[in-house]
């Protein structure tokens, strides 16, 4: 026997070791324990926008397609079959048809068909009224034209435009597949699914539990018998609370990267993580009011801002710099370094930045003895108040002299709607790294959540260009030019890329996070526990 | 007598109404309201859908139009529904009131049965260094914020015994509901019991130096008689009218220990409800609250009369 062939069998041999090792390991039974840091405001995902409400409920749910648990980065390459078995495009990219899996039913026993697929998709593109309090997604999904259920087993897609990421929209963990027969108000208080768990109980302020489905279509899954969310407001108790082993993991990316050093201090078997969460922080600058109507003061504001200090004292240098698209290395779209160094505020040499910010502020009749004053309005909240006042210390530089200040939730929304407010430090998460989200969601002129009301009709074809783009390189480009032309616009300059930290004991098995998204991973049904 | 009671019923009635007013009132002039932290946690700008939750949970009708749907449904007992939660909200005040009701019961039973004493004993044994160590100890109590005191236990718990006690609604035996609430309570307590001792000190010094009590002591009773049947039982108005004060005060502390000590009581429930403006457990949270405090300040007005023949007869 060659050589090559001795290999060949080892090879296979090893394979079919670890492959029968691997599954013979796996445990079944056992009860995950997940801190939660606040009240999910609702169990209904659709209609909500925060990891409070996306993480635990994920696992209740399944989505027509899903991002590989396995692979570290979501991307279109990564998407894989869920409730879809299949899926096929037109030859003109316009149409989308999904074969659904059979058998797969609802937790509350009934049948699970395409027209539950096309009643979700019709509720959250808003062309039908579901009932929901509220649709923050909407702008995803711009595209559908139509869907049409074509059998029990087969929905299709219609949609205007090709468009590449509209597979990478369907994937992620805001895009789960609802039930038509139950009604918005149940799925907020008592959601039905078909996924991995089954809902048991929301205490608010209290607990989330969910238990393992016996019916779930994966053969053999999930392993564990349930998930139990225990709602700890305060971040020291549920460190504390981690670290004596009352709970397996805590709610992801939520411990700061020094909190993990201090937990892996304290326990050092505990398995860490800190990666990107694709949530930034960025400045909200009131465009409708004088001075920030004039595009010049706002290029003044943005040059002032030094990233790196950002990333240093707020998170010792972890957090990452970019414009509106998650960097690389982690990130798909964000700009090369080579490219961020011709964007202007985010060169290297931030004194020569401050220098041409003073120099405009001088043309407009500011100086060192004549500042421009206003307030910095942001929220109550330690992540957003301890960026605002790094930002009043950079600003001073451009002789702009600022107020920090600081407002409740609920004041801060309802400000933001009144635009009562020249400039707001702002922090956002964003469901999956990928530019149509990232720009339909936050930078169309209608979009539910474009805060400032950011509108420039140029860009936004722009949008649509690039969203029908099929070769990425191509697409690349563009996307970074979007983005640069948004920075030096001041849409709503982007001063940090957060990471945060997640940990778990090392008896919680077959955990996968990605790298470039905090929300997409948590359908627990390959997780077990090792005791 | 029983026209005192009557009277003093009547009193509780007029303040729970004005109660009931302020709350209502002083929620709808802060700024914001369901509707916008609703839109805010899903990261919406978007007025259309404000008005449309506006008009849903009737937050556009009349102030005294909401405030009479409420009332009303006070007297038929219908507290009305969550904004959060969409439940009834006697379904989510209810099995949270138990929860509390023990854990303010622990504290305060801490709060007596250590400080009541240990003010006699410093009373008694004044300038001693056991007085010295006491006056440190009900000063230490009276200076550390309670969520810094929690924190350090809760530390102190990891390091030394790897456990916390972390809220369990079903432990298995008593020794472990015990242990659960126990040091929550303390910490909570302390401060109070610490209040307690200082006054139960100062009170009894200047009992002891009163004319029946060198009596009592020339008639040749024992020191316990006169410290606890005479002395004590003179002294304990003032620290009757503080138990009464410090359980209203005790609601300010279990919203930080049971924030601190993550226990799912009233307390903290009522915090959150707040930050979400959910009007209607807000309000219902907050009359409960100050029934529990009218009730206790009538028990202990009424506790006047059984300790003192004076206001007894007065009355």
């Amino acid at each position: 026997m060659s050589h090559k062939w001795i290999r060949l069998f080892a090879a296979g041999v090893c394979a079919l070791l670890l492959a029968t090792g691997g599954a013979q390991a796996q445990k079944q039974g056992g009860v995950l324990r997940i801190t939660h840091r606040d009240n999910p405001p609702s169990a209904s995902i659709h209609e909500e926008a925060t990891i409070s409400t996306d993480m635990p409920f994920m696992a209740v749910f399944n989505n027509l397609v899903m991002f590989d648990p396995a692979a570290k980065q979501n991307r279109l390459e990564a998407v894989v079959p869920e409730l879809a078995t299949s899926w096929k495009y037109s030859d003109d990219d316009r149409t989308l048809t999904f074969q659904l899996r059979e058998g797969v039913k609802w937790h509350d026993g009934k049948p699970f068909t395409a027209a539950d697929v096309k009643c979700t998709w019709d509720v959250v593109s808003g062309k039908v009224d579901g009932k929901m309090r509220k649709n923050p997604r909407k702008s995803w999904w711009f595209n559908i034209k139509d869907i049409v259920v074509d059998s029990p087993t087969q929905v299709t897609f219609h949609l205007n435009d090709p468009q590449p990421s509209f597979l990478v929209m369907l994937a992620g963990g805001f895009s789960p597949v609802y039930p038509c027969h139950v009604p918005a108000a149940q799925m907020r208080t008592h959601p039905i699914g078909t996924g991995p768990f089954r809902f048991v109980s929301f205490q608010q302020n209290e607990s989330i539990k969910l238990e393992r489905n016996p019916d779930y279509w994966k053969p053999g899954r999930p392993y564990l018998d349930g998930i139990e969310y225990t709602i700890i407001p305060n971040r020291s108790t549920a460190v504390l609370a981690l670290e004596a082993g009352k709970f397996d993991m805590n709610i992801t990316g939520e411990l700061t990267p020094e909190l993990v050093k201090d937990v892996l201090k304290a326990v050092p078997t505990m398995q860490c993580l800190v990666q990107p969460s694709n949530t930034e922080g960025n400045l909200l600058i009131n465009r409708d009011r004088p001075p920030f109507d004039n595009p010049q003061i706002r290029k003044a504001l943005a040059l002032a801002i030094d990233r790196k200090a950002f990333s240093d004292i707020l998170s010792h240098g972890v957090d990452n710099i970019g414009g509106a698209m998650l960097a690389p290395p982690e990130g798909i779209w964000g700009w090369s370094k080579a490219f961020m160094e011709t964007v202007p505020g985010y060169g290297s040499d931030v004194e020569k930045s401050r220098e041409e910010g003073r120099r405009i502020m001088r043309e407009l009749g500011y100086g060192p003895d004549k500042p421009l004053t206003l307030k910095v309005t942001t929220r109550n909240i330690p992540d957003y108040r301890d960026a605002a006042v790094l930002l009043i210390d950079h600003i001073k530089n451009v002789y702009i002299q600022a107020e920090l200040e600081t407002l409740d939730s609920a004041v801060w929304y309802a400000r933001l709607l009144k635009k009562d407010y020249a400039v707001g430090m702002n922090v956002q998460g964003t469901g999956i790294d990928d530019p149509d989200v990232m720009f339909f969601e936050n930078y169309t002129c209608n979009s539910e959540r474009n805060y400032t009301g950011y509108c420039n009709r140029y860009l936004e074809a722009l949008f649509h260009k690039q969203s029908q783009m099929k070769d990425f390189a191509a697409r690349q480009q563009l996307v970074w030019q979007i983005d640069r032309t948004l920075q030096e616009d001041g849409a709503r300059p982007v001063v940090y890329q957060s990471q945060g930290g997640t940990c778990w004991w090392p008896a919680v098995k077959g955990l996968h996070l990605a790298v470039n998204s905090i929300y997409n991973h948590w359908r627990f049904d390959d997780v077990w526990l090792d005791r | 007598m029983l026209a005192y009671l009557i009277r003093r019923l009547l009193l509780m009635v007029v303040t729970l109404l004005g109660v009931s007013i302020a709350i209502f009132l002083l929620l709808r002039i802060v700024p914001g309201n369901i509707a916008d932290i609703l839109l805010d946690s899903a990261g919406m700008i978007d007025p259309a859908e404000k008005a449309k939750i506006v008009t849903d949970l009737g937050l556009d009708l009349p102030l005294p139009v909401q405030y009479w749907h409420w009332l009303s449904g006070l007297f038929h007992g219908d507290l009305g529904y969550s904004y959060v939660s969409e439940k009834p909200v006697i379904e989510e005040i209810l099995p949270r009131i138990p929860i509390t009701a023990r854990l303010a019961g622990l504290a305060l039973t801490f709060a007596i049965c250590a400080g009541v004493p240990l003010g006699v004993i410093s009373a008694v044994r004044q300038n001693t260094k056991l007085d010295y160590f006491l006056r440190i100890l009900s000063l230490s109590g009276l200076s550390m914020p309670a969520f810094w005191l929690g924190l350090l236990i809760l530390m102190a718990c990891v390091k030394w015994f790897g456990s916390i006690p972390i809220y369990d609604r079903a432990p298995a035996t008593f020794g472990a509901w015990l242990a659960m609430l126990a040091i929550p309570a303390a910490s909570v307590g302390f401060r109070s019991s610490a209040l307690i001792m200082r006054l139960t000190r100062s009170s009894m010094l200047e009992v002891l130096r009163q004319d029946f009590v060198r009596t009592a002591k020339s008639k040749g009773l024992s020191d316990t008689a006169v410290t606890y049947d005479h002395a004590l039982r003179n002294a304990v108005l003032p620290v009757i009218t503080t138990i009464g004060v410090e359980t209203a005060f005790l609601f300010g502390g279990l919203i930080v220990t049971e924030t601190v000590f993550n226990i799912p009581g009233v307390a903290r429930f009522l915090v959150e409800a707040i930050r979400w403006r959910d009007y209607p457990m807000v309000q219902n949270l907050v009359m409960f609250i100050a029934i529990v405090v009218v009730t206790v300040n009538l028990i202990v007005d009424l506790l006047y009369m059984v300790v003192d023949p004076r206001i007894r007869l007065g009355a």
